[in-house]
């Protein structure tokens, strides 16, 4: 199983002011792709756009697999961290990581979820409710959020954003994991490891 | 996770887990319940002391029973999407489950809550409303379900469109208004005849377009809320 996440084109529009336009690219399995531009350049609306709940103005995003089998809905495929995802603060951790498998339409196993919980270190706090989360936590909360389904595309917009540093490095982790056998997509204005992207976009760069 | 069972089987779990998520999420927050409880008890409480010991005559009564039922839904029916909206989780709704289960999951939890919510109202209206008899309770029985039915179907498509505007809490009865005033009319007449004790024979022309209303309404929803649900 090969995957191809191919986008044409894309285009997005807020308001008449054009945010991006002429965006293409190919990533393929086992690579990583880095989005970067300034403030307001739209990195999280392409990020919003390749997780399928946003629609580009003009352009396509495309999710194929080497062998032609029918891929069905993109957001099964995908798992995003974004600064702009919520979570269901009146319900605990736990149950929130039920709650994503169940409308996934997924069966769920208990030691998967406390293994999850395990991971990103809120093991201790499953049963709290979301709400008396500090906001390092709810961040390491989307992450397990995200990889619930175990996606083959994980999106990362801003990944370390209110992280500590057992935090920053449970990123890394995660990164350097979905790297070995995924697509990885980040999109973030922290350009310390650039050196390690496969391939790269940038949203100030004549298009 | 496993991904072995059909798409309709992932589907039906991913609409029944969104009305379940919903049904805890309001037992734990009340926001709806208590406005739709609180708004039927005030209003019948209004009509007891506006009418005072007069009583008024039976198709009076109801037309204002749905008057009572119309604002009650206007007051707690569009907490489903404008929740979502309003605590950023509809991006996460987006990301988990398909427009239909969406959808389909919150049409099931406005139709439990606009039912349980009928029921009271008709409950306290019997009782504080000694002019409102009920002659022929199967006209009445079926012009309430059906009612209802198109009542959340409506209600819901629309919460779907008004969540996503700047003024959401005008927009909802305005809106509504023309799409439920032949509901409305229907139900009206069928609650008359259901007072007036006729025959259920007489109501079926009633129940005939009450049941096209519900399907006409859902058909097209489940059509075009992928549009409205995604920007």
């Amino acid at each position: 199983m090969s995957l191809l996440l191919e986008a044409h084109g894309l285009k997005k529009v807020f308001n008449r002011r054009v945010i991006f336009q002429n965006i293409s690219f190919t990533v393929q399995e086992r690579q990583t792709l880095l989005v970067t531009g300034r403030n307001g350049s739209g990195k999280s609306t392409l990020v919003k756009i390749l997780g399928d709940v946003l629609s580009p103005t003009e352009g396509t995003v495309v999710l194929k697999q080497a062998s032609d089998a029918n891929v069905g809905k993109r957001v099964d495929w995908i798992g995003l961290v974004s600064p702009y995802l919520q979570l269901y603060d009146e319900f605990s951790a736990e149950e929130n990581l039920q709650l994503a498998c169940a409308m996934r339409g997924l069966r769920w196993h208990a030691d998967d979820i406390h293994a999850l919980l395990k991971k990103v270190f809120l093991y201790e706090r499953r049963n709290d409710a979301v709400r008396t989360f500090s906001s390092g936590m709810k961040q390491r909360m989307k992450y397990a959020f995200a990889l619930v389904h175990r996606p083959p595309i994980l999106i990362l917009d801003e990944p370390t954003s209110n992280l500590d540093t057992e935090g920053i490095q449970m990123v890394k982790d995660i990164m350097r994991e979905q790297q070995e056998q995924g697509i990885l997509i980040v999109a973030t204005n922290d350009l310390t490891d650039v050196e390690t992207y496969d391939l790269q976009v940038d949203l100030n760069a004549p298009h | 996770m496993p991904r072995t069972e059909s798409p309709t089987r992932r589907w039906i779990r991913s609409a029944v887990s969104i009305f379940k998520k919903d049904w805890h999420s309001e037992l734990r927050t009340r926001y709806a319940i208590s406005a739709l409880v609180m708004f039927v008890v005030t209003t019948i409480s209004i009509m007891v002391f506006a009418l005072g010991s007069e009583s008024a005559p039976a198709d009076v009564l109801s037309g204002m029973l749905w008057v009572v039922i119309f604002f009650a839904a206007m007051s707690g029916l569009s907490r489903t999407f404008v929740t979502e909206e309003e605590r950023g989780t509809a991006m996460t709704l987006q990301l988990l489950a398909t427009p239909g289960a969406v959808f389909c999951g919150k049409l099931l939890f406005n139709l439990v809550l606009v039912v349980g919510v009928n029921a009271f109202t008709v409950l306290l209206y019997t009782v504080f409303l000694s002019g409102f008899v009920i002659k022929t309770f199967s006209i009445f029985f079926f012009t309430i379900l059906l009612g209802s039915i198109g009542l959340a179907a409506s209600s819901t498509i629309i919460a779907g469109i008004i969540a996503k505007a700047n003024t959401k809490g005008t927009l909802y009865p305005v809106l509504s208004f023309p799409i439920l005033l032949p509901l409305l009319l229907t139900c009206i007449n069928g609650t008359r005849l259901a007072a007036e004790g006729a025959f259920i024979e007489e109501a079926v022309g009633e129940f005939q377009f009450l049941v096209s209303y519900i399907v006409v309404v859902i058909t097209a929803s489940t059509v075009l809320f992928e549009y409205i649900w995604k920007d």
